[in-house]
């Protein structure tokens, strides 16, 4: 990628607002944008199955929680720096979703779906059980393992950087893949599988690498933020809510498009922080998020992103 | 043609104009003191309690001219948001109280699961908190600085029931079912060592999921394993719960003592499945401790009946208690400086109406409460109406143990 | 972790004991009996429970079968089903039971409502759309139950007697339940069978355009359909609020289970769901007195997601699809 292509002034200026917090020391800023990346990272790959792929992935909070848990593992029990243990939670993640993935992608459509729910259930319920690490009351970290960074005030800082690296990484990773041979073979299973295996689309095999691929991403950034955390429990690591959150932020922005995934997640964030010390307004957000999940599905199936792109069809070729 | 970088800055000036928080203007002389609770979710009972201790303790105080340190009198004032039970909000909120509210002091949130997780957050930011309803071990020995516990530890919460237990029956088949939270399981822990140390027979020993409705299958194994005696439980709704289907499955246990939920007066809605269970409690009503600093037992529990309407649970006292102890703390620093603060209540060493409190200093487990101490009560049929007794220690008793259960 | 019969000499986690110690007048068969009667009990009380979630899976499943639509909506119909009968019982006294028949109207009504605003114009369309009207629909009808009764647990204080097997008690609402499951199970594979509607649905479900031609006007039956299947869903939810406490989001743990059920009792296929809870309870009954409580949802998924990938039309499936 080159300074010429318009994705990359986009990425840069997307990454120069997420270093305004750190130009103006603002802790509380911070906070919002930080959750604003995690989101930009889960949706970003969850476009990888949903939008580019065609297949609906309600599992994708499975990868975050088991990076978180790996990498929460390898740090207090195994003593590993944290990049290194983020690093490792991506791979090893990574590779139980490509195993993991040539086993469920066998299931199609809603079969699929349904499956990548039982899967969440599943390991929700088995790491409720898994004694190595905490069961039901999970892992927690000591307040000591800060100090490696320089204190808890620097560790949430440097937290903060690597998960916008992560972002900046997630939103790389989807317009890469966009613009390859690789892609293009998983736009032709969205559109049609059995014509594109007939055309010589290794399916299976694409379906798997595309699944595993969207699951390394998230499972590091599990590892920086339930490291900030301090904590990790299995209904907030495993929770089917934010992953079904991701796809309502998906759809919004736009699926298939990488500024849409990038551009809904930023607004569900915001429109949530606003909502957040209230209790009344927390349940109207289920509301609001309901229904315009609802009005974009069946009249704007193509979400923000799809809507400008109609309007302004050049906008297609800067915010792909 | 349309410029494509113009946009972008635009697009970029304009995200910083929407995420950029707009600052709350601080009003001078005001103690800001916040906390979350659980006004939804499964802990609201539990939680409600705490919170009207806390705010009969700000009432009080402002009432009287607020916190006193150095030459300045600070109001008291309250910040609080509704985490619905959950440790995720928790996390955001406390971080919210601390860089937008601005509180000058926490008050941790209700249960040892949820405080464990504010912690964090309060030790990351430096900041004093008080915990109260929240009494698991384990929080306290991750190398904190400023946590102070008001209640005692979760290890001896149901040692208490085995030895009440041994004196009418030291041969009693004893069941296990705790919640599989942090506290239950701490409590498990320690209660089994103990069982073991004093010759009780623990035949059933399992945790079960903290949201659990359906208690029949776990009941049935306790009648499979020939149960005499339940103990365990967790927080309020599962507790609850357990209680009455203890009850409609006629499970033929002769000694029943939950955690926490008995305690509360909500408790004796079950009616018949409520008789004759006992808890654990930090603190009851007839409590007649001579106070160095505050209300003594009597007129706190006057203060609250005549604020709420009904008698104060253990966690509304822990609440109360809580704002004593910071309050005694600061107007002994003399000033809100976060470690000054903290360096006189490492040498709290006080009676009040609560009984007594201290906290451990030692780096392995600072903040632990050192000084209190817990009793049992019973809800216990006197002529038509539950009435909660305390049945042990058998120094301060106010009835004996009703015993068997039915 | 999973401890079963054959180590109970070495770990805590006991089924049973067999000692004579304490009490010396046992027979030496006693432990044997006792632990089949406890296995006996636990597994019947499976059986009742159940009944019950089978009878929820029926509505998920008949819509399926019939529309090819996964409702999402359906944790969140159960959830009003058991706030439906704790407010006609707390407020108008009604007898919960008694209650069944509004919640069952009431659940028709807002089902065909439902099927109009959000998903009619996605039939037949990807699944993803389907899935996220309905799952959209959820949302809002949860949060609007947030906001009315929060997220704290609710009761319907009802005891009805039951009856007895050695020291174990089935409660009659237990009893009531699932025979309610039961009847209202069979009036839905008679409803099936034998009414205009109900084959009108069939012949919708088995092809559309056909019975389009037929002169079936297939929308309005679709939405029947559809009415039908929140209907069940609320009257499970109805039966489980008299046997356990519940909140706003209770809903969405029983919506798993049916999905559980479901894939047992194969996809589209109502009457197979009974026989999928009821296989389900068994499961859950016959395995509780061998392993500690909680390992049983881990089981119970996984064995969701193989029977899925193994067997996609379900163990008990009659017609294979795609």
């Amino acid at each position: 990628m080159s300074p010429k292509k318009p994705f990359f002034w986009v990425l840069v200026a997307v990454i120069a607002v997420f270093l305004v917090p750190v130009l103006t020391n603002n802790v509380s800023l911070r906070e919002s944008l930080l959750l604003a990346a995690i989101y930009i990272i889960l949706t970003s790959n969850l476009n990888l199955m949903i939008g580019f792929t065609g297949y609906v992935n309600f599992g994708n909070i499975v990868f975050f929680g088991l990076g978180g848990y790996i990498g929460l593992y390898l740090v207090t029990a195994g003593g590993l720096p944290l990049v290194a243990a983020a690093a490792l939670a991506g791979a090893a993640v990574g590779a139980i979703a490509l195993v993991l993935g040539l086993g469920i992608l066998r299931l199609r459509g809603a079969y699929f779906a349904l499956a990548t729910i039982g899967i969440v259930e599943a390991i929700q319920a088995f790491v409720a059980n898994f004694e190595p690490w905490g069961g039901a009351t999970g892992l927690y970290l000591s307040f000591q393992a800060y100090q490696a960074l320089g204190g808890p005030r620097e560790a949430l800082w440097t937290v903060y950087l690597l998960l916008v690296a992560v972002m900046g990484l997630s939103l790389f990773l989807c317009y890469a893949v966009k613009n390859s041979r690789f892609g293009l073979a998983l736009f032709a299973i969205r559109e049609d599988e059995d014509t594109a295996a007939v055309l010589g689309v290794r399916t299976p095999l694409y379906k798997a690498t595309a699944y595993s691929l969207s699951g390394i991403l998230p499972a590091m950034a599990g590892a920086l933020f339930f490291f900030k955390q301090g904590v990790i429990q299995p209904e907030q690591a495993f929770d089917l809510t934010l992953s079904t959150e991701a796809i309502v932020m998906l759809m919004l922005g736009g699926q298939g498009t990488v500024t849409g995934a990038a551009l809904g997640a930023f607004l569900y964030e915001q429109f949530r922080g606003i909502l957040l010390t209230s209790t009344v307004f927390s349940s109207f957000q289920l509301v609001i998020a309901g229904a315009l999940l609802l009005v974009t599905v069946l009249f704007m199936p193509g979400g923000l992103m799809g809507w400008l792109h109609r309007r302004w069809p050049r906008l297609r070729k800067v915010l792909e | 043609m349309i410029k494509p970088h113009r946009w972008i800055i635009a697009g970029v000036m304009a995200a910083v104009w929407l995420v950029v928080p707009v600052s709350p203007v601080a009003a001078a002389d005001v103690l800001t003191i916040g906390f979350t609770n659980s006004e939804t979710g499964a802990l609201n009972v539990d939680s409600i309690g705490q919170l009207n201790g806390f705010k009969l303790w700000r009432d009080q105080v402002n009432a009287n001219g607020g916190v006193h340190a150095g030459s300045k009198s600070y109001q008291v004032n309250l910040v609080t948001y509704d985490d619905q039970s959950k440790p995720d909000r928790v996390q955001q909120l406390y971080g919210r109280l601390i860089l937008q509210d601005n509180a000058d002091f926490l008050f941790s949130p209700y249960s040892s699961g949820l405080t464990a997780t504010a912690a964090i957050i309060s030790e990351q930011y430096g900041k004093i908190m008080i915990t109260t309803g929240a009494s698991e071990d384990k929080t306290y020995q991750l190398g904190n600085k400023y946590l102070y516990e008001m209640y005692t530890p979760a290890s001896a919460y149901l040692t208490g029931a085995l030895d009440a237990l041994k004196t009418v029956n030291p041969k009693a088949r004893i069941a296990m079912a705790y919640a599989d939270d942090a506290f239950a399981k701490a409590v498990a822990t320690a209660t089994r060592v103990y069982a073991k140390a004093i010759g009780m027979d623990l035949v059933f020993d399992e945790a079960y999921a903290p949201n659990t409705t359906d208690f029949g299958p776990l009941i049935n194994k306790i009648i499979s394993a020939k149960a005499d005696a339940l103990i365990g439980g967790g927080h309020y709704a599962d507790g609850a719960t357990l209680a009455r289907q203890v009850y409609d499955h006629k499970a033929p246990l002769d000694f029943v003592s939950l955690l926490v939920a008995p305690d509360s007066p909500k408790f004796a809605t079950l009616g018949e499945a409520a008789t004759n269970v006992t808890a654990p409690s930090q603190w009851a009503p007839q409590a007649t401790f001579k106070p160095d600093f505050g209300p003594d037992p009597k007129a706190f529990g006057d203060a609250y009946r005549t604020a709420y309407g009904s008698e104060p649970s253990y966690h509304a006292a822990g609440g109360y208690a809580a704002g004593l102890i910071l309050q005694h703390a600061i107007e002994q620093a003399g000033t809100l400086d976060q470690d000054q603060v903290a360096a006189k209540l490492d040498q709290t060493n006080i009676e009040i109406f609560y009984g007594h409190v201290q906290f451990f200093t030692d780096p392995g487990r600072h903040g632990l409460q050192a000084g209190h101490s817990m009793v049992i009560v019973q809800w216990q049929k006197k002529g038509g109406q539950l009435v909660k007794e305390v049945i042990w220690p058998k120094a301060g008793a106010t009835a004996p143990l009703a015993y068997p259960l039915r | 972790m999973i401890v079963s019969r054959s180590q109970h000499n070495t770990n805590n986690k006991l089924v049973f004991r067999p000692d004579g110690e304490d009490h010396p007048s046992e027979s030496e068969h006693e432990p044997e009996r006792r632990f089949m009667l406890g296995l006996f009990a636990s597994m019947l009380d499976g059986v009742l429970v159940g009944a019950v979630y089978g009878l929820a899976a029926s509505g998920l499943t008949l819509i399926w079968g019939v529309m090819d639509v996964i409702n999402l909506t359906h944790g969140a119909m159960v959830t009003m089903g058991m706030f439906g009968v704790y407010l006609l019982f707390t407020e108008t006294g009604l007898n919960p039971y008694a209650a069944l028949v509004p919640v069952a109207a009431l659940g028709f009504v807002a089902g065909v409502v439902v099927y109009w605003t959000a998903v009619h114009r996605v039939v037949g369309r990807p699944p993803l759309m389907s899935l996220l009207t309905t799952f959209a629909v959820n949302l809002m009808v949860i949060g609007t139950g947030t906001i009315l009764w929060s997220t704290s647990p609710y009761n319907v204080d009802v005891n009805l007697p039951g009856f007895s097997l050695g020291d174990y008690t089935f409660t009659g609402n237990h009893l009531l339940a699932a025979l309610a499951a039961l009847i209202i199970a069979g009036g839905l594979s008679l409803f099936l069978g034998r009414t205009r509607l109900g084959k009108a649905i069939r012949a919708v479900a088995g092809n559309r355009m056909a019975a389009e031609l037929m002169g079936i006007p297939s929308s309005q039956v679709l939405a029947r359909a559809f009415g039908i299947g929140i209907a069940l869903a609320a009257l499970a939810g109805a039966l489980i609020a008299t046997l356990f406490p519940f909140t706003v989001l209770s809903g969405g743990s029983y919506e798993l289970k049916s999905f559980v059920v479901t894939v047992l009792g194969g996809l589209g296929n109502p009457t197979g769901a009974l026989a999928g809870g009821i296989l389900l309870g068994l499961m859950e009954g016959g395995l509780t007195p061998f392993i500690t409580v909680s390992w049983i949802p881990v089981i119970e998924f996984a064995l969701f997601v193989a029977v899925l990938i193994a067997f996609p039309h379900g163990l008990f499936a009659r017609r294979p699809r795609r």
